[in-house]
């Protein structure tokens, strides 16, 4: 016992590391695909399926083997899960899976496109809060730009419905857009609506690169990489409020990008996440389904998923002789977004090199003066010092 | 303006916080809206709340709650008894425990 006059319960602000004194536990946080289904069929989604496909909503897991994942991942000391989709409020379920989560003091990060929420859930989500604020991707201002992307009429009054319910019923919101060519020019429109819905003072981010298909039923594909914008564009677009976000890519260079050989998973999910798919197949995150990656947790525990099978994953090696060659050598290596579960998309592999990826990180790096043009960055000899980074990782 | 603790009274965890020990730490997290400040935190605490809310469990008035302590500790009842009013003001001025008696 010591003096008081101090305080004695300690707030955490979400997302911040320095809850545990030492290590944490085995996982933090679990992402949680409830459907593949979607009421949209937007034109970049890299997930849906339609809202009325019975096959998959046949295998989907039901509420309790979720409430039982759950109560594994809640023992594992999970403090997040976030609830994706698809659309998760598709679910009829889905405020028995929320209030199970939420009794266990997890807290719920809820990624949705508000379509479907009724009053019963805003009031849910008023009386027992995520905690963190609902997502909400937002895909167009107008009825006419909305559902140009959603390809569903109606859709847009659904939207504002249900938005409406959830603003008022006071629920946080953090509201997300795309940059499609039905709403490139509603960027600036869509921030000062965004910035007068109050809460975050931080401008709403924008979906730019869209992913292929990540079960790689690849009759989209080619519309959706038909959407995407170039290196030039994708650098115009960040340009848009000044030069912070080239300053921020250089400075991200420096602190955290550098050649890492063979090494194909270096990135954050790294560290106590996991994710599974709506039929209870574990992933290494969302995005990557290579069956080398998969586990089916019909058969297998989380704690073992945790425990053995991720570490097993996490020490896969890149052996493509390209990505050796190019990926493994370039300095831009985390500026770029090339991961195992892009090359899942694109190519089928864990580690084939993906142009689209690897232009985007080029005309980065030329804007933050990191690269001349036509240059390489694999074959820079002098590419850490660019970077303005002191000695390899 | 929350009431003040008497340590004539039993208190326990509220109904509307989870708590949870993970990895050796008490995390309280909220559940229902009004607690906490809910701005998206969570709340641990520190070792000796962690040591006061072992033994506030709703079944025992303050008294009998610092009456333990003072033995398990060996320290003089005016600063255990401090320490207890303390901590537990904090948390009923966080409407994360209530009154049970």
């Amino acid at each position: 016992m010591t003096a008081a006059s101090r305080s004695y319960v300690r707030k955490v602000p979400s997302g911040r590391d320095g809850l545990w004194a030492s290590g944490g536990p085995p996982l933090t946080r679990l992402d949680i695909e409830l459907t593949e289904r979607c009421d949209n069929d937007c034109l970049h989604c890299s997930v849906n399926l339609p809202a009325g496909d019975a096959g998959a909503r046949a295998r989907e897991w039901t509420a309790g083997r979720w409430k039982a994942l759950l109560d594994e991942a809640a023992a594992l000391g999970a403090l997040v899960v976030r609830l994706t989709g698809g659309e998760p409020l598709l679910r009829d379920d889905f405020g028995e899976i929320y209030l199970h989560a939420r009794g266990l003091g997890l807290r719920v990060m809820l990624f949705t496109n508000a379509t479907l929420v009724t009053p019963p859930l805003a009031r849910l989500l008023r009386d027992v809060p995520p905690l963190e604020a609902v997502e909400v991707s937002v895909y167009g201002l107008t009825e006419g730009t909305y559902e140009a992307v959603t390809r569903r009429p109606g859709s847009f009054a659904a939207f504002r419905r249900g938005f409406e319910l959830l603003r008022g019923h006071g629920v946080p919101l953090v509201v997300k857009g795309a940059v499609l060519p039905p709403t490139r020019h509603e960027m600036d429109a869509f921030e000062a609506w965004a910035a007068g819905l109050g809460g975050s003072s931080a401008r709403p981010s924008f979906a730019q690169l869209f992913d292929l298909r990540s079960r790689r039923d690849g009759d989209k594909n080619a519309l959706i990489a038909a959407l995407r914008i170039g290196g030039d564009e994708f650098v115009a677009l960040a340009r848009r409020h000044g030069e912070a976000a080239v300053e921020e890519w250089r400075e991200y260079c420096a602190r955290a990008c550098a050649p890492r050989g063979d090494r194909l998973f270096t990135c954050l999910p790294a560290g106590g996440s996991a994710a599974i798919d709506p039929y209870g197949r574990l992933q290494y995150c969302l995005g990557l389904r290579h069956p080398a990656t998969v586990l089916d947790l019909d058969a297998a525990s989380l704690r073992t998923a945790v425990a053995d099978f991720l570490p097993r994953v996490r020490a896969m090696r890149a052996a493509d002789p390209a990505y050796l060659e190019r990926c493994g050598r370039c300095f831009l290596k985390g500026l770029c977004e090339q991961c195992p579960a892009k090359s899942w998309a694109e190519h089928g592999t864990l580690d084939t090199p993906v142009e689209y990826l690897c232009g985007l990180a080029h005309a980065q790096a030329a804007a933050a003066g990191m690269l001349r043009p036509g240059e390489k960055a694999w074959t820079v000899a002098d590419g850490e010092e660019r970077a303005g980074r002191k000695g390899a990782p | 303006m929350t009431a003040k603790i008497d340590l004539g009274k039993v208190y326990g965890p509220s109904d509307d916080v989870v708590v949870r020990e993970i990895e050796g730490e008490i995390v309280i997290v909220p559940l229902a809206s009004g607690i906490g400040d809910l701005e998206d935190e969570l709340f641990t605490l520190n070792e000796t709340g962690r040591d006061i809310w072992a033994k506030v469990d709703g079944t025992r008035p303050l008294g009998a709650v610092i009456r333990d302590l003072v033995a398990d500790y060996e320290a003089p009842e005016g600063l255990v008894e401090e320490d207890v009013e303390g901590f537990l003001q904090e948390l009923l001025d966080r409407g994360m425990i209530v009154e049970r008696g």
